[in-house]
Formats: C-alpha cells, structure tokens, sequence
C-alpha cells in the first residue's frame, strides 16, 4: 500500500485491531503450515495466506452477534470474527476440545458464541444460508447484519444466483464478500468466468456491486463498513469483490503448476501484512515497541492454542451416536 | 347440551390447519414457497387464506429457487426459527439436495451440536394423475439415507395433521412427504381432531390387525394394502396391516412384533423397489427374525422405471391391490 497517510483511513483503534487480526491469521497459519509440512501433523489444511486483509476490513465493522458465514479455506474469518484460538486449533487438529468436539473439522468450524455460524465445504452453499440469517434478523427485528464469504469461484455456481436475487427481492441484511482469489481450485478466472469483474454480476440483481483491492487494508475497511451501515439501515445486501491472492494454492501439498511462477512470487513480494505494518509506523500509527508487542503476545496466544490442542485427547468414542438428532436414533 | 358434528376434512384441510395451529402457538413458525400465499394460497391450495391471517412476512411467497429456499429455511432454523418450507413437488427436490443432505442433515453433527436446524420440508409426491416422470415420484429413501434427516408420510387426514404439528415442533429437519392425490379427494377424507393434536414420529399404527400375514407400508399405499386385507379375508387369510407413518424414526418394535406372531411379512410402498425403503426393512426382519420367518419377506413397490405419462402405463408402474395379494400368496406356498 501507499506509504503516505490517507485522510481516509479509520482511527487508530481500527488500525490497530485489524493489524491485530491479520498477525494472527499470519502466526497461525505459519504454524500450522509448519507443523504439516514436518510432518508434526495430518490435516486437510486450505491456507488462507494472502488474504487476511478482506477478514479484518469487514470483522472490524461487526458486532458480536452479527453473523459470518464461511468455507473451507476459512481460518481466516474464523479468527477475524473471534472464534477463540484453543478450540480452533483443536477443532482443526480433530481433538474433543475443539469448538465442534472435533466432530467438524477445518471444512465445518462453527462457534455460535462467536457469531461463526456455518463453514461449508461445499462451494457456493453458504450463500442461500446466509440469507437465512439475515431473513431471521429482519423478522426478528434487529439490526444484526450477516457477511458470507466465498471465492470467485462460487460465482459460477447456481446458489451463487439463486441466493443474491432472493437477497436483493427481499432486502435482506446480508453482505456477500466475494474473496477473488484468482482461482477456483486449480483454474484461473478467465477460463471459467465470462465477466471482468465479479462485481458486475450485482447489477443483474438490483443490488450494489463493487470491486475492491483486498490487499488494501484501509480500502477493504471502508468498503466493507458502507455495506454493512447499509445492511443494518435496512437497506438491503451488497456485493463486494475483494480482489486477492492466495500464496499456497488450492490446497496444502498442492504443486501449484497451474499458477505461473512469476505472478506468485510478484504476489508475495507484495504481501499486505508487511505494507500494512510499514505504513502503520510511517504514518505515526503506532510505534515499533507497540506493533513488536502485539506480535509477542499473538506469538504467544498460538504457542498456548498448540500447546492445548497437542494435549487434548480425542473425542471420546461415545461420541460416536451423538449430535445426528436430539435423541439418538441408530 | 351441545353436539358437535364429527370435523370431516380431506388432508389437505387437515394439513393447513395443522399449520394454522403451529403458527397461532409460536410465532417463531413461518412459512415459505412458491405462490403460497395469497390470493391463489399455493398450487393446490394447501396454504389457503394463512398468509391473510398471519401476513406475508410469515407466510412468504418465495421466487422459484429451490436452493434459496432450502437455504433461507436452513439459515433461520439455526437462528431460532421453525421455517416450513415447500417444495412444490417432490420431482424438483432434486435441485436443493445439497442444502438438505450437506447441510441441514449434518449441521448438527459437524458443529457438535452447537448449531441445530428445526425445519419442515413439505412436498407432495405420488403417481396418478398423468404428470409424467419429473411432477409424480416418492424420492423418501435419499432422505432416510441422510442421517440427520426425519421422514414422515401421512395416509389419513388426521395423522396429516398430527404428524405435521409434531414435525414443526421437532429438534430436528423432518422432510414431510403428502400424498397428492390425498389432498383433496373426498374418498380419503377423515376425522380430524381440533387443536393442538399431535402424533408422534415413530410410532406406528396398526390399522388392521390379523394374524396370517404382516402388511407394513406408509402414505397413500396403505389404502392398497387394507384393500388387499379385505381380498384376503375373503379367502380366509387374516392379513395385518401396520401404517409406520414415518420412517426415520420408525417404529422397528412394532414390525418386530407383528412378524413375530404372524411370521409373513409383505412390505409395500409407492417408490420405486429397488433400493426403496422397503429394500432396508426387509433387511431388518431377516436380520431379526429369519430363523422364525414361515417364508422370504416380499417387496411391492413401484415398479423400476421412470413413471410414465399414459394412463394404462402409469397405473402399471402403481404397486396394485392384486400385486399386494399376489405378494401374500407368494409368502404362503
């Protein structure tokens, strides 16, 4: 990002919390990439490295009881909207102390105390839920607003449609952030998707669309927050196209041929976490012993959340039957 | 002294009232499908005059989008609501599959319980009336093989009504299957309890009892296998015939019970055979009770093809009294 300050940025409380959230989704996938790849660990493990400024400009913007909705690369919006760090190392280690008694899995974190509502594995299926969120809040009469992320990906999908014209027909509270990554699985944007910008499908749905550089922490901020103030007015949904980059592929132990070399190594010489931090300290934000800090006490916070999740146990084996119904029905 | 007059109703007066009653006990009930509301109150009418009674936020005509259906009513049920959704015909569940066998079947086990999804799916199914192959086909057995998922057929007005009451309320998604042609033929009208009546989810009803013979079926066909009982005791064969009106639950003791005394057991239902509901119970019984059967349990069903559009070839694929009687004889060489 730019290295002059920018009149309009949010005060240095945002800043300063979202620099926060994307440090810990930096140490934490950084951990979890090293303890896969020394084999300390086996998960199915989507990192969401590259993309932690689209979490923070919208978690920064929302209340505890406001909703998120998420998918299988979702480590990032899971810290972003404050599921806490024990129980999601130890849902994504598969330990009975996890937020889902490791009954869930990387692919279906879900910590409603958290406002962390749905991840799916499936693409495009958070949409349609979304709306169910939202349909809620407005019956209920509340101004709580509910942000669904998918990839650009999920645009091709039939939910994708079905749900943004059931959104806009009946103005529902919800904020559909796509996270345009580039790719959806292993193809790039161009050979799947007919349009230039995701955007531009909003306008198909009577609803307001907007592209985004996602990588721009304070751009990302300021995007977001309109589309939520106009969610909780009562204004109706938005679409925003957060444009990104994802450093580690598809998946952890992807080859990656399918992405040139040169736009990712461009991509993580460019890496918003860092510029973020420069920027911070250029403009008089904060000061190095200030950011140094947060980063040691986030340090911190993972080693415990390893620490714990290591030490769990399994879930117990009466666990088994439990949580299809009610009542348990064989 | 007052005398009221028996509440005579076809189903589908039964299963709007069973709504009525649901949405006056707990404003948390909504309703959403397409054309359901007012003026026309749903393609058969089953939805009629609720959405001027409760208004169009809780009685919402939705656009024609299955999936976003499914979804909203997944979304709200895990916020705290009891959605009841319609799917118009069961032929286009087809299109939401991912939101009911991904989601609102596993969202309870994958968030260990944290999250729950009370919701009624409504559709109606049953070949009949000359819609062809994608307006006429029972597709239950997908939801029984979607643990997570309930499944409750009504075959009489008043179980409509109880069983639906009972579904809205339940913790969990209960796909909720009405016969069509049930809906409104005078033919199928019945009783009806007022009120807040309630049938539970797995529990059976002996609608006939006898001693040769077990007939285990649900929905429309249990009218063919009472049809089939009258033929037989004709013949002096004293058929039993047990109504499971849902089937996950279902009331295994009840099956086990009646096979045990009668030792023959014929099961019938209007999806197709193979790999049909009737395919796991068999199974059961034999797994249960070989040892004691007097012969092989026999499956009536549909018969394995698409359901076909002229009359004589629809009503073949139909299972038949005569196929039903057939199936005893078959057990009583």
């Amino acid at each position: 990002m730019a290295t002059t300050n920018r009149p309009d940025a949010p005060d240095r409380d945002a800043l300063l919390r979202m620099f926060e959230i994307q440090q810990k989704i930096k140490t934490a996938d950084e951990r979890f990439r090293a303890m896969l790849t020394s084999g300390q660990v086996q998960l199915i493990y989507y990192s969401p490295r590259g993309q932690e400024c689209i979490s923070a400009g919208y978690a920064v913007h929302l209340r505890p009881d406001d909703y998120v909705v998420t998918i299988y690369r979702g480590l990032h919006d899971h810290i972003a909207k404050g599921v806490p760090m024990r129980e999601l190392w130890a849902e994504f280690l598969g330990r009975g102390t996890g937020t889902c008694k490791g009954k869930g899995g990387p692919m279906h974190v879900t910590h409603p105390k958290s406002g962390l509502m749905v991840t799916t594995g499936i693409v495009g299926a958070g949409i349609p839920i979304a709306n169910g969120f939202g349909l809620a809040a407005k019956l209920s009469g509340t101004d709580q607003v509910t942000v669904v992320n998918f990839g650009d990906g999920a645009s091709n999908i039939g939910a994708f449609h079905e749900g943004l014209n059931m959104a806009a027909v009946w103005k529902l509270p919800v904020i559909f952030v796509c996270q345009n990554n580039l790719y959806g699985e292993h193809t790039p944007m161009a050979m799947s998707t007919g349009v230039e910008y995701i955007s531009e499908r909003a306008s198909s749905y009577g609803m307001p669309g907007v592209t985004v550089n996602g990588n721009d922490p304070v751009a990302m901020w300021k995007v977001a927050g309109e589309a939520v103030a106009r969610a909780r007015a009562g204004e109706g949904p938005t679409l925003i196209e957060a444009r990104t980059y994802r450093f580690w592929g598809h998946l952890m132990g992807d080859a990656m041929e399918y992405m040139p070399k040169e736009e990712r190594k461009a991509a993580m010489a460019a890496d918003p976490l860092p510029a973020f931090r420069a920027w911070l300290l250029d403009n008089g934000h904060a000061n190095e012993a200030q950011l140094t800090e947060i980063e040691d006490q986030i340090k911190a916070l993972v080693d415990d959340a390893v620490e714990f999740a290591m030490n769990s146990p399994e879930p117990p084996m009466d666990e088994l039957y439990t949580d299809v119904y009610e009542e348990i029905i064989k | 002294m007052t005398t009221t007059e028996p509440r005579i109703m076809p189903m589908g007066m039964a299963i709007n009232e069973a709504m009525d009653v649901a949405m006056g006990l707990d404003e948390k009930v909504f309703l959403l499908g397409e054309d359901i509301a007012e003026p026309s109150g749903g393609v058969y009418k089953i939805t009629k005059g609720l959405s001027t009674k409760y208004g169009t936020d809780r009685v919402r005509k939705t656009p024609i989008s299955e999936t976003a259906i499914i979804g909203a009513a997944v979304g709200a049920a895990i916020a705290g609501y009891k959605p009841v959704a319609e799917i118009m015909i069961m032929d286009f569940i087809g299109v939401c599959l991912d939101q009911i066998t991904n989601h609102a079947a596993k969202i309870r086990y994958m968030s260990g319980g944290q999250t729950t999804v009370p919701m009624v799916i409504r559709t109606s199914a049953g070949a009949g009336r000359g819609f062809g192959a994608q307006h006429s086909e029972l597709l239950e057995a997908f939801a029984v093989h979607s643990p997570g998922m309930k499944v409750a057929i009504p075959s009489n007005p008043a179980d409509a009504k109880g069983l639906l009451i009972s579904s809205i309320f339940d913790a969990d998604p209960v796909l909720f299957v009405e016969p069509m042609l049930m809906y409104w033929d005078p033919a199928y009208a019945g009783e009806v309890p007022a009120g807040d009546y309630r049938v539970p989810l797995g529990k059976a009803n002996t609608v006939v009892e006898g001693k040769d013979v077990s007939l285990i079926s649900y929905g429309r066909q249990v009218h063919t296998c009472k049809k089939a009982a009258e033929e037989l005791a004709a013949e002096g064969i004293s058929a039993e015939v047990i109504d499971l009106r849902s089937i996950v639950p279902y009331d295994e003791a009840a099956v086990m019970a009646s096979v045990s005394k009668t030792k023959r057991a014929v099961v019938v239902h209007e999806a197709v055979t193979r790999c049909g509901f009737g395919a796991e119970l068999s199974s059961r019984i034999h797994e249960e009770l070989f040892g004691t059967l007097a012969a092989p349990v026999q499956r009536v069903g549909g018969k394995n093809i698409p359901i076909p559009y002229a009359s004589n070839l629809e009503k073949a694929f139909l299972p038949q009294v005569a196929d039903v009687v057939a199936a005893v004889k078959r057990t009583n060489k």
